[in-house]
């Protein structure tokens, strides 16, 4: 889609940037040394790979919380853990795959690569942008401390309901409530600097219909970040007057209403699910066209789906709660409403696989995991149709086919993608090809056993097992078991991942080219592989 | 081939945003620990630990923005920098937009549809008949269903002396941003002057009538989702007053120093953008709250 001129040649920018290093004493080339680089740095690609790094270790520590639960649920009855601590489990490991691992991880994948795709120095507002990002390991060692507390972290699911977090919650709800908050400044900042990043940076030839769909989703995320996380503050605020300043905006007897916690946190909570899944769709518009070897299919309907998707988002949020006894024409409302995302969502599968019809295919590591994401989330997306009718949706809400739903959106949805994203642009970060045999372990590993794990989920929830709950009736005893070894064998899998980034951090691995896949198309892949510490100083032309 | 543009300035390592991430994690843990203790009739050092949290977070404001202004006076910043800047301001004020539209949603939750329902209205009747029979919805919420009674804080008086005062601030900033874009200095400092006066005084008859609302009507923060509502959102919009007039007065001193040129003044603008919209929510407020 876009190319650079030959004024780019990495030889031409070398040289071009000696020269102006003599007249230029504000230049700083090259990463400084130590420590204090990652500290105080203002450079997007030290701050991309530190988001990156902060969300595996997050995703480690919440996998480990998600062994704890399927430990547990591994046979019925109560035996390793007791109900307070599984319910903090469930809680927090929601909290920080959704807070700590997808958002932020997507948020490092956008300061590495959109500069680099939009032709721009780096992101408009470098030294917000390193505030963003160190407000986040605070914000979440607050969040796991409070697990230690009296009484215990919090234990009300990530949802928050009220009055669980209200009335029946331990005083560690204080902690949580001011960690969300510094979690949502993060965020608002972030989001500020992409979307400023892709309206005032981009090359002057990058017109908007020109952009890298990476980039376009991710500008369509950032608007929904700014446009929500100000209510789930506003929210965990409610929260916290409710518990401990007197205030019953949750309570009916001052005059409020439980149910109303839940509008507000699934206005919050919706385009929060589209937060964590637009820019998947964004790296699977950038992997599939490669490995297709052909134009991306419906460049514009993806834009407008993107753009479609994010708006439903905000007329959505009460399919959530169907049974919460809404008046009918509102539960009719909700979903129709809701079933009218599948459309634009169609549109994004059905151009996917338009792409890669009649391509040139290869099935490199990048392209294995896109292809798992568009079979897999395609199967969380059918799930999430079900739900969304509402007559059904009074059998399945609160089991576990909510929970494979959104597991498959999620994991082999968000999480595949991230992966997908890793292997796709690795090489252009180290300059080094990773291990690929251990890739295919890890994508083959992971594959199986995310199956195993979270396909008989939906057997389960449609007989009636309730989540969130450490204890359940026998007959549901095989398939946990089964769904819990498939747990352990997917958490165990991502070790293999662990080893491969790290080997390929120590830059051991083949020098690869600038282009390093064969049908690499965008600026990203015209800049030498390693990529310079700085790149597009000034702005390259694009075709 | 090489065409020549404006060098974008990247700032090279600063050690303020750590500064403030590290302000940012003592004022919340030292904010979650003050209301744990406070509820819990404990001591504790909740109190210091946000003390010296807020401490940080002004000296990391005081530092960075130190930076930004040497840089703007030195010449580094080009045009395209400058709209990164206002692009990123209209971004932040949009956000406090959408908080603020969380506690506006909670009012007109309240108001439309929980309140009337806790009356039978809809098909609630057994929710009336069963819950609390004797309650009958209305609005304000002068009598919760929990049997927690105040009075309505009348729009007359002080509601409507504070809404002319603050409308009055946005015309006299205005005419302060004229002054600076037409380089009229003492129309300028002037102008900005008296909008400060209007913001203070806004402020100290915010604090009477919150005197007036706890001591003479009893209408508390506790009086159930009228006097939630309430306090929650003047409060918010209180503080946001307040550091909209800090704002103001660190413009005050730096034009007295003789900063900004009509064609230069990001950090003018943007407080002034601020003031607008603090503007507009307080109309919103007196409306929705006070008035309807």
């Amino acid at each position: 889609m876009t190319k650079a001129t030959e004024t780019l040649m990495p030889e031409h920018t070398a040289a071009h940037d000696n020269l102006s290093h003599e007249h230029d004493h504000h230049e700083h080339h090259g990463a400084p040394a130590g420590l204090m680089r990652w500290v105080l740095t203002t450079n997007h690609k030290d701050i991309g790979t530190l988001y990156l790094w902060f969300a595996f270790i997050m995703f480690l520590v919440g996998g480990a919380m998600a062994m704890v639960i399927r430990a547990e649920l591994f046979q019925p009855g109560l035996q390793i853990v007791d109900p307070n601590f599984f319910n903090q489990m469930t809680t927090v490991h929601g909290l920080i795959m959704v807070f700590g691992a997808v958002m932020p991880a997507f948020t490092g994948l956008a300061n590495w690569l959109i500069p680099m795709m939009i032709g721009a120095p780096d992101m408009a507002l470098p030294r917000m942008n390193n505030w963003s990002f160190w407000i986040l390991p605070f914000a979440f060692s607050m969040l796991l401390g409070s697990l230690f507390m009296e009484g215990g972290g919090p234990a009300f699911g990530w949802t928050f309901y009220a009055p669980l977090s209200t009335t029946y919650s331990s005083d560690s709800t204080a902690l949580f409530v001011f960690s969300v908050h510094i979690m949502g400044i993060s965020s608002i900042m972030g989001a500020i600097n992409v979307i400023v990043t892709i309206f005032n940076m981009r090359a002057p030839s990058m017109t908007w219909m020109k952009m890298p769909l990476f980039v376009w989703t991710w500008l369509i995320t950032a608007f929904l970040l700014i446009a929500v996380m100000p209510v789930l503050a506003g929210a965990v605020t409610m929260v916290l007057t409710d518990k401990f300043f007197g205030t019953s905006f949750f309570d009916a007897a001052g005059g409020g209403d439980p149910v109303m916690f839940q509008h507000i946190f699934w206005f919050f909570g919706h385009p929060e699910v589209y937060i964590m899944i637009l820019p998947a769709f964004g790296i699977i518009s950038q992997i599939v066209p490669t490995f297709a070897r052909k134009r991306l299919f419906g460049y514009a309907s993806m834009v407008y789906a993107t753009a479609s998707i994010a708006l439903l988002s905000f007329i959505v949020w009460a399919h959530h709660m169907f049974t919460t006894g809404m008046p009918v024409f509102a539960e009719m409302f909700f979903m129709f409403a809701t079933m009218l995302i599948s459309v634009p969502t169609g549109v994004k599968v059905f151009n996917w696989v338009a792409t890669m019809w009649r391509g040139s295919m290869t099935f490199e590591i990048p392209m294995l995991f896109a292809l798992a994401f568009i079979v897999l989330f395609t199967i969380g997306g059918l799930s999430g149709l079900m739900l969304a009718i509402t007559p059904v949706d009074f059998q399945y809400h609160d089991t576990y086919f909510v929970v494979a739903h959104f597991h498959y959106v999620l994991v082999t949805g968000a999480v595949f993608s991230i992966m997908a994203a890793v292997y796709y642009w690795l090489p252009k970060w180290t300059g080094k090809m990773f291990n690929i045999t251990l890739a295919k372990w890890h994508f083959w590993c992971s594959l199986i056993s995310v199956n195993v794990l979270f396909f008989p989920m939906h057997f389960v929830g449609l007989a009636g097992m309730p989540r969130r709950i450490p204890d359940y009736s026998l007959q549901f005893a095989d398939y946990n078991q089964w769904i819990s070894i498939g747990g352990f064998a997917f958490g165990l899998s991502q070790l293999i991942f662990l080893v491969l980034v790290i080997k390929a951090c120590r830059k051991e691995g083949e020098p690869v080219t600038s282009q390093v896949w064969e049908g690499a198309e965008g600026l990203e892949w015209e800049i030498p592989s390693p990529a310079p510490y700085h790149t597009f100083e000034t702005p390259p032309k694009v075709k | 081939m090489q065409q020549q543009y404006e060098r974008y300035y990247v700032p090279a390592q600063s050690p303020w945003p750590i500064v403030g991430a590290v302000a940012l994690f003592l004022i919340a843990v030292g904010a979650g620990n003050t209301v744990i203790e406070a509820t819990n009739g404990e001591s504790g050092h909740g109190g210091k630990i946000l003390a010296v949290g807020i401490v940080a977070l002004l000296v990391m404001l005081f530092g960075w923005f130190k930076n930004q202004i040497d840089e703007s006076m030195s010449g580094l910043y080009s045009s395209q920098l400058g709209r990164s800047y206002r692009q990123g301001m209209s971004w932040f004020i949009f956000s406090e937009v959408m908080f603020f539209a969380a506690f506006f949603g909670a009012l007109f939750y309240a108001r439309v549809i929980s309140v009337p329902w806790l009356g039978g209205a809809s098909n609630n009747a057994m929710t009336n008949d069963v819950l609390w029979p004797a309650f009958e919805a209305m609005w304000p919420l002068i009598q919760t269903p929990g049997g927690t009674t105040t009075q309505q804080m009348s729009a007359a008086g002080l509601p409507t002396i504070n809404t002319i005062i603050l409308l009055i601030s946005s015309v006299t900033l205005h005419f302060a941003h004229v002054g600076l874009e037409q380089n009229k200095r003492k129309q300028l400092t002037i102008m900005l002057g008296v909008t400060i006066l209007l913001g203070l005084a806004f402020l100290s008859l915010q604090v009477e009538e919150y005197i007036h609302a706890y001591q003479e009507l009893g209408l508390t923060l506790q009086s159930g989702i009228y006097g939630n509502t309430f306090f929650l959102l003047t409060g918010f919009h209180g503080m946001h007053v307040t550091l909209g007039t800090l704002i103001l007065i660190v413009l005050f001193f730096r034009i007295l120093k003789g900063h900004f040129t009509p064609q230069n003044h990001f950090a003018f603008q943007a407080g002034s953008w601020y003031w607008h919209f603090v503007d507009v929510v307080w109309v919103m407020l007196f409306l929705f709250v006070y008035v309807l």
